[in-house]
Parts: C-alpha cells; sequence; structure tokens
C-alpha cells in the first residue's frame, strides 16, 4: 500500500529540520550567477541535446522527493545500466531551486522538480534541452503531459514528466452528506474552526480558481497568471478565510490526523490523505468540485551540467516505463503518467489503479489546473503578472 | 616548555594581565598555544557564520531565479518593518516572555525543595528526574503534547470524564505555550537550583535570629541571592523559544507563525537567503539588549 509520509515541502518539517540545522556556511557564501530572468527565451535553448546514449558514466547523482528513488526501482536500474544512483532529497520547491542553482554546476544531474520550480530552473539556466526521441516510453505518456507548458518552452523540452496529482477536496462523510460540490465550503464561516489547508505560498491559486467562477467580473482565466487585481482579490479572501482555518497543515500526516480526531471536517488535501484515511475506515471523501482544482505534476529534468548525461538518459528511459510508473505511482500514492501503468498498478496493489484515478477519461485531467511558477509575464504578452516572489511574501503576509 | 608555567600565565592574564609581564618567551608561545584552538573555533566557526549571516542579509535575491544579487540594500529590513513582521515579532517576544514567567514560578518551589529541603537522596533522585526528560528527542515530546492536546487526547479524555467542558486546546496558541513552558521548564530549575543551593545556611539562620518571618526572608535574603540563578535560567527560556520554530509548526494553529516560522518559510520556501537572514538578526539584536539587562541584574557575577 501507500507508505510514505507526506509530501512537498514546507510540510515536510522533520526532514527540514535536518535541512535546516545542516545548511552549512559554504551555502551561504555563495551565490550563483546563473541566467537572468524575465528574459523569454530559455538561456539554454540553443544548446543541442545530445542525439543517442553512449556507455554510461557509472554513477548517477539525482535531487528528488523523498520516496522518489525507493531501492524497489533504483536496485534494477542500478544492476541493469552500472549507473550507482545516489539521491540528495529536497524538502521543498525552493530548496531544489536553490541546490541547483548553487550546487547544479556539475553535481547534479537530474532533479525530480514540481511545476511550481520548473520555470524557475529552466529560465534560470540550471536545466538544459532534452532530446525525447531517445526516450522510447516519452510516447505513451498521456498526451496532455508529453509537451506540457510546466516543462517544455518553444517546444523545447528540458525533462520528462513523471507523476501528478490533485489538490482535492477532502470532507467528512459525517459531515457532509452528499459531496460538496464547489469549494465554497473551505471559505464558509459554517465550517469556522474545522477547515484546513496547505501552508503553502501556491495555495493563492487555490483561492483565484474559486474566484474565476465565483467572481467573473475579475476576469481569471489562469490560476497562476494575476493581475494586481485579481491577486489582491485572491489574497484578500485567504485573509478573510483565515479566522476559519483551524490549521495550515505543513505534512500531510498532519491533516491525517485532524481528520481522524474529528478536528477538522473539510479541507484542501492530496488523494493520498484521502487513501490513509479510509485505510483506517475513518469516514472521509474526496471530490473534485465544479470548479476544478490545482494539483502538482513532477518531472524529471536535466541539469545544465550534468556530469553523468548517459545515465542520466537511462534513468529517464527507466522511470516512464508502464512497469516502473506503477511501482512509483502506487509506492507513493499519487497518479502515474504512462497510460499504460493502469493494469499493472493493480497487480501491485489491487484497485489502487481506480484509487488513485489513473484510468480517468480526458474530462478529469482537464479539471486540474497543473501548478507552474507565477511569472511577471502573461501569456497576454504584457508585463504586469505578479510573480512568485510577491506570491511567498504575500503568503507570509496571510498566515503570520 | 612547561605547561603549568602556561597556566599560570593564562590565569595571571585572566586576572587582569598585569603580572604577566615577566613571563618568558617561552611561556608567551605557550599561552598562545593553548588559546590558538578556542579562538580559532571561537573567530572562525562562531563568528564569522554570523557575520557572514548579517552580510547576507544586506544583499537581495533574484526573486525569479533565486539567484543572490550582491549588492548592499537595505530593503530586507524595511519589509520586516512593514506588514504582518512586527506582529509576528512581537508575539513571539511576549510567548517567550511568558514561557520564562510560568517557567520561572513553577520552577522555584521546585528546586527550593530540591536544594534546602530534600534529603541528599532525594536531591539526587530530583535532580535525575528532572534531567530524564532532556534525553528524550525533543520532537518525540513535541508529538506527545499533540496527541495530548488534540480533540480526543488524553486532556479532553479527562476533562471529559470529570464533566467539564472540553478545554479545546489543541493547535491554538495555547498549546504552543503549554508545550514551550513543559520543553523549556528544566533550563530554568537547573541554574536556579545551583543558586539556591550555594545561599548559606547560617544567612537563613540570621534571618530568623533577628525575627524575620518567613515571607520577609523569602523576599530580602533568599529571592536577591537567587536572581542570578533566576536570570541564568531566563535567558534559556527566553531565548530557546525566541528561536525555536517546530513546535508551533507542530502543535500551534493557524496563528501561530513565530520569527523562527518566519525565517523557515523565507529560507526554505521562499528560498530568500538574506531576506531571512534579516530576520535572524532580529532575535540577535532582542537578545544583545536581554543580556545587556541580564548582566546588570548580576546574572553572571556567579558564573
Amino acid at each position: 500500500m501507500f507508505r510514505t509520509t507526506h509530501r512537498h515541502g514546507p510540510r515536510r518539517a522533520a526532514i527540514a529540520l535536518v535541512a535546516l540545522s545542516t545548511m552549512s556556511l559554504g551555502m551561504t557564501l555563495v551565490g550563483s550567477d546563473a541566467g537572468a530572468s524575465g528574459s523569454l527565451t530559455p538561456p539554454t535553448q540553443g544548446m543541442k541535446p545530445q542525439t543517442s546514449i553512449g556507455k554510461g558514466e557509472g554513477q548517477l547523482k539525482l535531487i528528488a522527493w523523498e520516496g522518489y528513488a525507493q531501492p524497489q526501482w533504483v536496485k534494477p536500474f542500478e544492476s541493469a545500466t552500472g549507473c550507482q544512483v545516489s539521491t540528495k532529497y529536497a524538502g521543498s520547491s525552493g530548496e531544489m531551486v536553490s541546490l541547483m542553482a548553487n550546487g547544479g554546476g556539475g553535481q547534479y544531474d537530474l532533479v525530480s522538480a514540481s511545476g511550481d520550480a520548473d520555470l524557475r530552473l529552466i529560465y534560470g539556466g540550471d536545466v538544459k534541452p532534452v532530446n525525447m526521441k531517445l526516450i522510447p516510453s516519452w510516447k505513451e505518456l498521456r498526451p496532455f503531459l508529453q509537451s506540457p507548458d510546466f516543462n517544455t518552452i518553444n517546444g523545447v523540452h528540458y525533462g520528462v514528466s513523471l507523476q501528478f496529482g490533485p489538490n482535492d477536496l477532502l470532507y467528512s462523510t459525517k459531515t457532509f452528506k452528499t459531496a460538496p460540490t464547489s469549494w465554497a465550503v473551505i471559505y464558509s464561516k459554517k465550517y469556522a474552526g474545522k477547515i484546513t489547508i496547505p501552508d503553502n505560498p501556491i495555495q493563492i491559486a487555490d483561492a483565484a480558481l474559486y474566484l474565476e467562477t465565483d467572481k467573473p467580473s475579475l476576469g481569471i482565466t489562469d490560476p497562476y497568471e494575476l493581475t494586481q487585481t485579481q491577486f489582491t482579490a485572491a489574497v484578500n479572501l485567504l485573509k478573510a478565510q483565515k479566522p476559519l482555518i483551524k490549521k495550515y497543515w505543513d505534512l500531510a500526516s498532519q491533516e491525517i490526523n485532524l481528520f481522524a480526531t474529528g478536528t477538522t471536517v473539510v479541507g484542501a488535501a492530496w488523494p493520498y490523505q484521502t487513501s490513509q484515511l479510509k485505510a483506517d475506515h475513518i469516514a472521509v471523501d474526496d471530490t473534485i468540485p465544479s470548479q476544478g482544482a490545482t494539483g502538482w505534476a513532477d518531472s524529471w529534468l536535466l541539469a545544465a551540467n550534468a556530469p553523468d548525461p548517459n545515465c542520466a538518459y537511462d534513468w529517464m528511459k527507466w522511470i516512464t516505463t508502464p512497469q516502473v510508473q506503477a511501482e512509483q505511482a502506487v509506492s507513493y500514492g499519487e497518479t502515474p503518467d504512462n497510460s499504460l501503468a493502469c493494469p499493472l498498478m493493480n497487480r501491485i496493489s489491487a484497485g489502487s489503479c481506480v484509487a488513485l484515478h489513473a484510468n480517468e477519461p480526458d474530462a478529469y485531467f482537464n479539471s486540474i489546473k497543473f501548478w507552474k511558477t507565477p511569472l511577471s509575464t502573461c501569456d497576454n504578452g504584457k508585463n504586469d503578472c505578479i510573480p512568485y516572489s510577491e506570491w511567498t511574501n504575500a503568503w507570509t503576509q496571510i498566515t503570520g | 616548555m612547561d605547561p603549568d608555567n602556561g597556566v599560570t600565565t593564562l590565569d595571571r592574564a585572566e586576572n587582569g594581565g598585569t603580572t604577566s609581564l615577566r613571563s618568558s618567551l617561552g611561556q608567551r608561545w605557550a599561552t598562545a598555544f593553548l588559546l590558538a584552538p578556542p579562538l580559532l573555533w571561537f573567530l572562525v566557526l562562531y563568528v564569522s557564520s554570523l557575520v557572514v549571516m548579517l552580510i547576507t542579509s544586506l544583499w537581495s535575491v533574484n526573486s525569479f531565479t533565486q539567484t543572490i544579487d550582491h549588492h548592499v540594500t537595505g530593503s530586507n529590513f524595511q519589509q520586516i518593518a512593514m506588514g504582518t513582521y512586527p506582529s509576528i515579532i512581537g508575539r513571539t517576544v511576549l510567548l517567550a516572555a511568558l514561557v520564562t514567567v510560568i517557567d520561572a514560578v513553577v520552577a522555584f518551589p521546585f528546586a527550593y525543595l530540591m536544594a534546602r529541603i530534600a534529603t541528599q537522596r532525594a536531591q539526587r533522585f530530583l535532580l535525575a528526574a528532572i534531567l530524564l526528560p532532556l534525553w528524550a528527542s525533543y520532537l518525540a515530546k513535541i508529538f506527545a503534547w499533540v496527541s495530548i492536546l488534540e480533540k480526543g487526547g488524553a486532556l479532553d479524555w479527562s476533562f471529559r470524564h470529570l464533566g467539564l467542558p472540553s478545554p479545546n486546546l489543541g493547535f491554538t496558541n495555547g498549546a504552543v505555550l503549554i508545550t514551550f513552558c513543559y520543553i523549556w521548564l528544566p533550563y530554568m530549575i537547573v541554574p536556579l537550583f545551583g543558586a539556591l543551593e550555594r545561599i548559606p545556611s547560617s544567612l537563613l539562620d540570621a534571618s530568623s535570629d533577628l525575627g524575620a518571618g518567613s515571607w520577609w526572608t523569602l523576599r530580602h535574603v533568599i529571592l536577591p541571592l537567587a536572581l542570578p540563578g533566576l536570570v541564568a535560567g531566563s535567558i534559556f527560556t527566553f531565548s530557546l523559544t525566541l528561536g525555536d520554530y517546530v513546535t508551533p509548526l507542530l502543535v500551534g494553529g493557524s496563528n501561530s507563525t513565530l520569527i523562527g516560522n518566519a525565517i523557515y518559510d523565507n529560507l526554505i520556501t521562499g528560498g530568500n537567503l538574506p531576506l531571512a537572514a534579516a530576520l535572524s538578526a532580529v532575535p540577535i539584536v532582542i537578545m544583545v539588549v536581554y543580556l545587556l539587562i541580564a548582566k546588570r541584574l548580576g546574572a553572571f557575577n556567579a558564573l
């Protein structure tokens, strides 16, 4: 079954504890001068990707979410390719970006970045183009994940999509006899003190997604591309929500506990929490309300100065195969990108394909707006969107 | 080279340094040799990392690529002075002060019992009992409090069985306060115990011989003599609360962001090292002020 306890970051206090306590003097001193921001062309766009995979270098260095490099699929990879894998676990998207920016000069080969970090890495010049012809299973990925806008710019791929999941609405079936159809429940005074949402700046996008239909006059079309007016409206919604919040959860296990004890009855979550709670026979369920949901989608991105490019390509080939996709999906509790993984998942854990939404029709996936880094450049060609740094500042102001 | 001479020189140097002029060259070398490792440790590892941190606080970060821009600017401190940061700082200081006062009130009778009333055997047992929890994992203790205070937890259960309304303390600032008071209590008891134990019995006897009641003796004899211990303990409880970010993260609610959490958020989530460094300067400044006051109160005289 699904073993890992928690996911991304700010959420992972215990791991971050270690990260913080080991934060070295060196890291303080080193400020890389990689890449200018704001330009519309990624600095490495012109780099020609390799056209064939040569002999492996004998080693592979990864930056990954914990749970993304389990012995279950790392060991067979090592014996098949001779590439010994060493993994540096990161506690948050921000940590991944700074590890790549400060240590990317040849220390690491690949990073399992989420959509909110991808564009920062791409435009920062920390990752480089990848030749998809060398990755056979790429064609088996769901079509919308083959060249998504969070890892593919101007037709150039900077990595291969990995796994994803929605940030869905978790609710107690004791409180809600029928599934709530709107995100309005987490902004409602009716459930004051019994609501929980993730402690993550990207949560502003969830508010924006709600406002997209609740306040059409704001004209929000993309929850990650917000003008000042739209951004302020989302932030104000979250500020008004704050008194109703019991806890901004940092760890998936915290939210599981909050629902298990009945402290909270509704909140934003991942399918992982639902499956854990249901396994403990807690009366909960999850749903994607009418407004849709935000979601995370991770990719393995190739470091600009990867010292072991052949092993890196071997890994991207390996990790996208249906079997490994199924193993990781079940082990972690997320949805595989490879469309052939579903039957293999059921072989590992019966019913896991349905539980983790691996066989849903396209309509389900279209209802998920995947995380991407908010940039100051909007699709409308103007430069008036609110960049990610403002999001983190605003989040501190909301929760502080 | 005679090591004894070296030590003697050190002692003299410490006591004003006026008599060490006669020391031979060899003795000076011995002094330098002995002082070098701790000084090196202090300067290189301790002071320099602080200096680097303070310099970093004057830089800024490229908001997009998270690379550091090495131009000196005061913008981080401006940012701290605005928005929610003052209320986060205020909340942290208030909490630290409350923890300190509560721990002092709880610790005093306990330390007094240990130092002056208990038999030697009981004293040893009590000291071990106080120090024992320090060997347990800090995280495990916090999680224990989560399970005590949460809905349906031990506290809730006891109140319900006593027919009392639920205290509803889980994930509130009250929970943070209680957990801090528990975790830092030994750091208050031990120095206080040391100070109380050092008070000569003759002074107490004299006080009562001269007709002072026990309350009078406590106020005018014991308390002033115990003050250095109290202040020393308060430095621990105050500074440890000031810097902690795990307790509010785990037992706190939606209104429990402390300075440590703001630093953590800016560093790990936001990737803004300069702003985090600027925020880290805040507790340092607060502690410098606190230590200056403590020094005036004579907290370091007993060291």
